[in-house]
C-alpha cells in the first residue's frame, strides 16, 4: 500500500474512529445500567444499591472522559482530514451532526457533573432522574451520529445542486427515518448494552473468585445477565436488520461480506466457511449450507442476490452514465442560466451515476477521455476487500452467538439456582471481558471497510474526499495521534485497575444501620421502621 | 418540503451569522473561564489543596462547558459546510494543537486526583494548563489571521488549496499582528477566569486570583485597543464589487471581491456597531475596577460583556465577510455565498429554537444546584469524591 495522502487520511481516522469506539459502547451500556441500579436504589432504600451505583458510576466516570475527549477529534476531523467530502455532503451530513449537540450531548456532558457531585446536594430522586439523563443524552446521542453515518451507507433525501457543486438536502424526513440508519442505530447501541452487561459480569466474577465484595458481584450478575441476555438476543437479531437493509441499499457490501462472486438462483446458500480469492474470482474450499443466505438476506425464497460480478458489470453502465452526467455537469457550469433545457434534462437523467464517473479521477484529469479498458478497470475498483470482510463478519457473528450462550447460563443460574456459578463458568465471564470490543471494532471495520471506494455510497469517491494537505502533515498528526492516544490508553487501563481491584467504597455505617432497622422486622414481624430519607 | 420558504434564504443566512456568534460567544463565556481558570491553575495553587480548590470550581461543568465548542464545530459543519472545511483544514497544525489540549483538558480533570501521588498530580496539573492556555492562544490567533485572510483558493469544482509547504503554513500563522490578538484572547480568557475564582473560591486561591486578573485585564485592554488601531490603520480590508446577491447559490466565485483600504470602512457604512469595540472596553474596565475592589458576581458579568463586545466587534468589522482569501480574494467566504441550502438552514434553525431554551434552562439549574463557593473545607472532606 502507497502512504500518500489518501490512504494517510483513511488509516488516520480508522485509528481515531476505532479508538474513540473502545470508549463508546461501555458509555451506552453502562450508563443505563447504572441508571437501573440507582433506580432499584430509590425504590429499596438498600444501601448496598448505592455504592453499586457509586462503585459502577466511578468506572463509568473513568470510561467516559475518554469518550468524551475522543469524540473531540472526530467532531473536527470531517474539517481538517477530509476538507472535499465536508464542502460535497455537509449540507446533509453536518445537520445530525449539529443535533447530536443540541439534543443529546450537552444533555449528558451537562448533567454528568451532576451525577459525580451532586450526590449531597440533590434528593434521592432527582439524583436519579439525573442518572437517567446522562443515560438518555448518551444513547440519543449515537442516534444522532448513525443517522449520520447511515447516510454514508445510503444517501437518501438529497440531490446535487450543480451551482454550489455539491449535494444539498430535499427531504429531511428521508435523511432521518433512512431504514439503513434506523437498523444501524438499534445494533449499535444493543451492542453498547452487551459490551457494557459483559463488563459487569466479568468483573463480579473476578470478585466471586476471588471471594471478595459478594454482595455486590452477586447482585451486579444478575443485574448484567438478564440486561446483557436481551440485549445479546437483540444485537444480532436487530444486526440481521442491517444485513436485510443491506441487500437492497448496499449490495456490494453484501456480496463481498458473504464473497458471493456469481449471482445465485434464489434462495441463496450460505457460505459458512472459505477462503475468498479476489483474484481468481472464487471462493476456495466453500462449505455452504443451502437455502440460508436467501431467506436471511430477502427473507423471500424466490428474490435473488446479485453476486459481485453482476454488480461489476452494472457499475461500468453506471460509469458510462455518470459520463454524460458529467459531460453535462461541465456544460451547465460554463453557461449558467443560459444551459439549454436538454442538457439540463441529460444532467437530471444521468445525475444519479454522477460519482461514478469521479472514480474515473484517479486515473485520468477528464473522465471523458476514458477508454472502454479504463472503465472495466474502474468498475473493478467498486469491489472492496472480500476477504478481510468474509472474516472479519463471521468472527463477529460467531462473538454474537458466544454472548447469548454466556448470557443465558449466567440468567439461568441466577434466576432458577440461588445465584451460585461454578467456578469455570466465572472463569469464562473473566476471559471473555475483551470480546464485546472486539466484535464492536469488527463489525464498524465491516460497515465501513465494506463502504469503499466510497466515503458516501455511489456519490463520493473516497479518494476525492481529502482535504489538500501534504503527507508530511498527515505523518505528523497521525504520530502525534499514536502516541498520544496510547499514553492515554495506558493511564485509562492504569486507573481503571486501580479502581477494580480498590472495589466499591463501603459506607460500613450506613450498611450496619440499615440491617440494624430491619432486622427487628426480620426477626420479631414487628412494624417496619420507615427508612429516613439520606 | 416548502414550509421552509416561510423565511427567506437571506434572513436565514444572517440569521445563521448571528447564530454562529452566538455559539462563539457562549462558548468564550462558559468555556472561556475554564480555559483560564487552567492557564492560572500553576499560579494561583501553590499546594494540591489550593489547586483542587481552583479545579472544583470549574471541575463539574467543564464539561458541559465544552459542549459549546463541540456545537460550535458541528454548526458549522451544518450552517457553513466550506467554512467548516477550509477553515479546518487550512489551519491544520493549529487545530491538531487545540485538539491535544482539548482532549487533555477533560481526561486531566477526571483523572488527575484519582491517584495520590504528587508526580501524578503535578503532570496532569501541567496538562491543565496547557488545555486552557493552548487553545485560549491559538483562537486569538486564528482571528488575527481571518482579519487578514487565510491563503486558500477555491477550484472550479469548489476544492480548497493552500500556498506554501507543511510547516510555512503554519508559521505563516505566527505573524506579528495574529500573535497580538493571540496574547489578546489569552489574557481576556485569564482575566475571566480570574474573575470565576474571585467568585466560587475560597481564600489565598481567590485572592491570587484577583492579583492576577488586575494586571492581566490591563493587558487585555492595552493589547485591544494596539489590535484595533493596527487593524484601522495597517490592515487592508476586503469588499464586495458590484452587485451583492443576497439570496444566490452558495458559491463562492460567483461573486467578485477585491481588496479595500481598510475594514474601517464599515464603521462609515454602519456607525451603529460602535456599540461592539464600546461594550468590549467598557466590560473590561469595569472587570478590571472589579477585581482590585474586590466584588465578585458583578465582575464576572462585566467581564461577559467584555468578551461578548470583543468578539461581536470582530464579526461586526468583517461582515458580510466570514473568512476572507488574501491569495484569491474571489475565493473568500461570506455570508451571502458560504451557507448550506435554504432547507438545510430552515431545518437547522428549527431545532435551534426548540432546543437551545432547553439546554439554557437545564444549564442553569445546574449551575444553580452547583452554587456557592469551593473551599479547603470542601477538598478536604470530600477527598475521594472530588477532581
Amino acid at each position: 500500500m502507497e502512504l500518500d495522502v489518501v490512504e494517510l487520511s483513511r488509516l488516520q481516522f480508522a485509528m481515531t474512529a476505532m479508538y474513540h469506539f473502545l470508549f463508546v459502547p461501555l458509555t451506552l451500556g453502562l450508563s443505563i445500567l447504572v441508571a437501573i441500579m440507582e433506580t432499584v436504589y430509590v425504590m429499596t432504600g438498600r444501601p448496598i444499591w448505592r455504592q453499586m451505583t457509586k462503585f459502577w458510576g466511578t468506572l463509568f466516570g473513568i470510561n467516559f472522559a475518554l469518550g468524551v475527549a475522543t469524540g473531540i477529534t472526530m467532531e473536527f476531523q470531517f474539517g481538517m482530514n477530509w476538507s472535499y467530502y465536508s464542502h460535497y455532503v455537509g449540507d446533509i451530513f453536518g445537520a445530525p451532526l449539529a443535533i447530536e449537540g443540541l439534543m443529546a450531548f450537552f444533555l449528558e456532558a451537562t448533567f454528568v457533573g451532576l451525577f459525580f457531585f451532586g450526590w449531597d446536594k440533590l434528593s434521592r430522586v432527582a439524583h436519579l432522574a439525573v442518572a437517567w439523563l446522562v443515560a438518555i443524552g448518551s444513547n440519543f446521542s449515537a442516534l444522532w451520529i448513525l443517522i449520520a453515518n447511515g447516510w454514508m451507507q445510503n444517501p437518501v433525501g438529497a440531490s446535487f445542486n450543480p451551482d454550489t457543486m455539491r449535494m444539498e438536502m430535499d427531504d429531511f424526513f428521508a435523511v432521518l427515518f433512512n431504514e439503513v440508519a434506523q437498523a444501524k442505530f438499534v445494533h449499535t447501541v444493543s451492542a453498547g448494552y452487551v459490551t457494557a452487561s459483559v463488563f459487569v459480569l466479568g468483573v463480579s466474577a473476578w470478585y466471586l473468585l476471588k471471594g471478595r465484595h459478594t454482595a455486590l458481584a452477586r447482585r451486579s450478575i444478575t443485574v448484567a445477565a438478564s440486561f446483557g441476555l436481551a440485549a445479546s438476543l437483540s444485537v444480532v437479531v436487530l444486526g440481521d436488520e442491517s444485513g436485510y437493509a443491506a441487500s437492497h441499499t448496499q449490495r456490494m457490501k453484501l456480496a463481498a461480506m458473504e464473497g458471493m462472486w456469481e449471482t445465485h438462483e434464489a434462495p441463496a446458500p450460505f457460505t459458512a466457511f472459505g477462503i475468498p480469492d479476489i483474484e481468481a474470482r472464487e471462493t476456495h474450499y466453500a462449505v455452504e449450507i443451502p437455502f440460508v443466505m436467501g431467506l436471511i438476506g430477502t427473507r423471500s425464497l424466490g428474490t435473488e442476490i446479485p453476486g459481485i460480478n453482476d454488480l461489476v458489470a452494472e457499475a461500468e453502465d453506471r460509469i458510462e452514465s455518470g459520463i454524460l452526467a458529467y459531460d453535462a455537469l461541465m456544460s451547465i457550469r460554463e453557461m449558467r442560466d443560459a444551459t439549454p433545457p436538454a442538457i439540463r434534462d441529460t444532467f437530471e437523467r444521468h445525475s444519479g451515476n454522477l460519482g461514478f464517473a469521479f472514480l474515473l479521477l484517479r486515473y485520468m484529469d477528464d473522465p471523458r477521455d476514458a477508454t472502454p479498458e479504463q472503465i472495466a478497470m474502474t468498475a473493478n475498483d467498486t469491489i472492496p476487500g472480500v476477504l478481510p470482510l468474509f472474516w472479519s463478519f463471521r468472527f463477529m457473528v460467531a462473538l454474537g452467538f458466544l454472548f447469548i450462550g454466556v448470557m443465558a447460563y449466567f440468567f439461568w443460574r441466577s434466576s432458577f439456582r440461588q445465584q451460585s456459578y461454578p467456578r469455570w463458568a466465572l472463569r469464562v465471564a473473566v476471559a471473555i471481558i475483551p470480546a464485546p470490543w472486539i466484535a464492536a471494532e469488527l463489525g464498524w471495520f465491516v460497515a465501513e471497510y465494506g463502504r469503499q471506494p466510497w466515503t458516501v455510497d455511489g456519490v463520493l469517491p473516497t479518494a476525492l474526499s481529502v482535504s489538500h494537505l501534504s503527507v508530511q502533515d498527515l505523518l505528523l498528526t497521525l504520530a502525534g495521534f499514536v502516541t498520544f492516544y496510547t499514553i492515554l490508553f495506558v493511564v485509562e487501563m492504569g486507573l481503571m485497575l486501580k479502581y477494580i481491584r480498590k472495589g466499591p467504597f463501603q459506607d460500613i455505617d450506613e450498611t450496619e444501620a440499615w440491617e440494624a432497622r430491619h432486622e427487628t422486622r426480620l426477626r420479631g414481624g414487628a412494624a417496619p421502621v420507615p427508612t429516613p430519607a439520606e | 418540503m416548502i414550509l421552509h420558504e416561510l423565511i427567506s434564504y437571506d434572513v436565514l443566512r444572517v440569521t445563521w451569522w448571528l447564530l454562529l456568534g452566538v455559539l462563539l460567544i457562549g462558548f468564550a463565556l462558559t468555556d472561556g473561564f475554564d480555559m483560564g481558570v487552567g492557564a492560572l491553575l500553576p499560579f494561583v495553587g501553590r499546594t494540591d489543596t489550593e489547586r483542587r480548590i481552583a479545579i472544583n470550581t470549574v471541575g463539574p461543568v467543564s464539561e458541559g462547558n465544552q459542549v459549546w465548542f463541540i456545537l460550535g464545530g458541528g454548526a458549522i459543519f451544518a450552517a457553513w459546510p466550506p467554512l467548516y472545511a477550509v477553515s479546518f483544514s487550512g489551519f491544520y497544525l493549529a487545530m491538531f494543537a487545540v485538539l491535544c489540549a482539548l482532549i487533555l483538558r477533560p481526561v486531566a480533570f477526571k483523572y488527575r486526583s484519582k491517584r495520590p501521588s504528587p508526580a501524578w498530580r503535578n503532570g496532569w496539573d501541567w496538562a491543565l494548563f496547557a488545555g486552557g492556555a493552548v487553545p485560549a492562544l491559538v483562537f486569538g490567533v486564528a482571528v488575527g489571521n481571518v482579519l487578514q485572510g487565510v491563503p486558500f483558493e477555491l477550484t472550479p469544482d469548489l476544492f480548497s488549496r493552500y500556498e506554501g509547504s507543511y510547516f510555512g503554513k503554519f508559521l505563516g500563522l505566527l505573524n506579528p499582528f495574529a500573535l497580538l490578538t493571540g496574547v489578546v484572547s489569552l489574557a481576556m480568557l485569564v482575566t475571566h477566569g480570574a474573575a470565576w475564582l474571585s467568585l466560587k473560591a475560597e481564600g489565598v486561591v481567590a485572592d491570587r486570583a484577583r492579583r492576577i486578573g488586575g494586571v492581566t485585564g490591563v493587558v487585555t485592554i492595552a493589547g485591544y485597543v494596539l489590535a484595533g488601531l493596527w487593524l484601522a490603520f495597517g490592515i487592508e480590508g476586503y469588499g464586495i464589487i458590484g452587485e451583492v446577491v443576497t439570496d444566490g447559490p452558495s458559491n463562492p466565485l460567483y461573486s467578485e471581491v477585491a481588496r479595500t483600504d481598510s475594514w474601517l470602512a464599515a464603521y462609515v457604512a454602519r456607525p451603529w456597531i460602535v456599540v461592539a469595540p464600546v461594550m468590549a472596553l467598557a466590560g473590561m474596565s469595569l472587570a478590571v475596577a472589579g477585581l482590585r475592589a474586590g466584588r465578585e458576581v458583578s465582575t464576572l458579568v462585566w467581564s461577559k460583556l467584555g468578551i461578548f463586545g470583543a468578539i461581536a466587534s470582530v464579526g461586526l468589522t468583517m461582515f458580510p465577510f466570514i473568512l476572507p482569501s488574501s491569495l484569491h480574494p474571489r475565493s473568500s467566504l461570506t455570508v451571502w455565498d458560504s451557507s448550506s441550502s435554504h432547507l438545510t438552514l430552515f431545518i437547522m434553525l428549527v431545532a435551534t429554537v426548540i432546543f437551545m431554551p432547553i439546554i439554557l434552562a437545564y444549564t442553569a439549574w445546574v449551575y444553580r444546584v452547583l452554587w456557592g463557593k469551593v473551599g479547603e473545607a470542601d477538598v478536604t472532606a470530600n477527598s475521594d469524591s472530588l477532581y
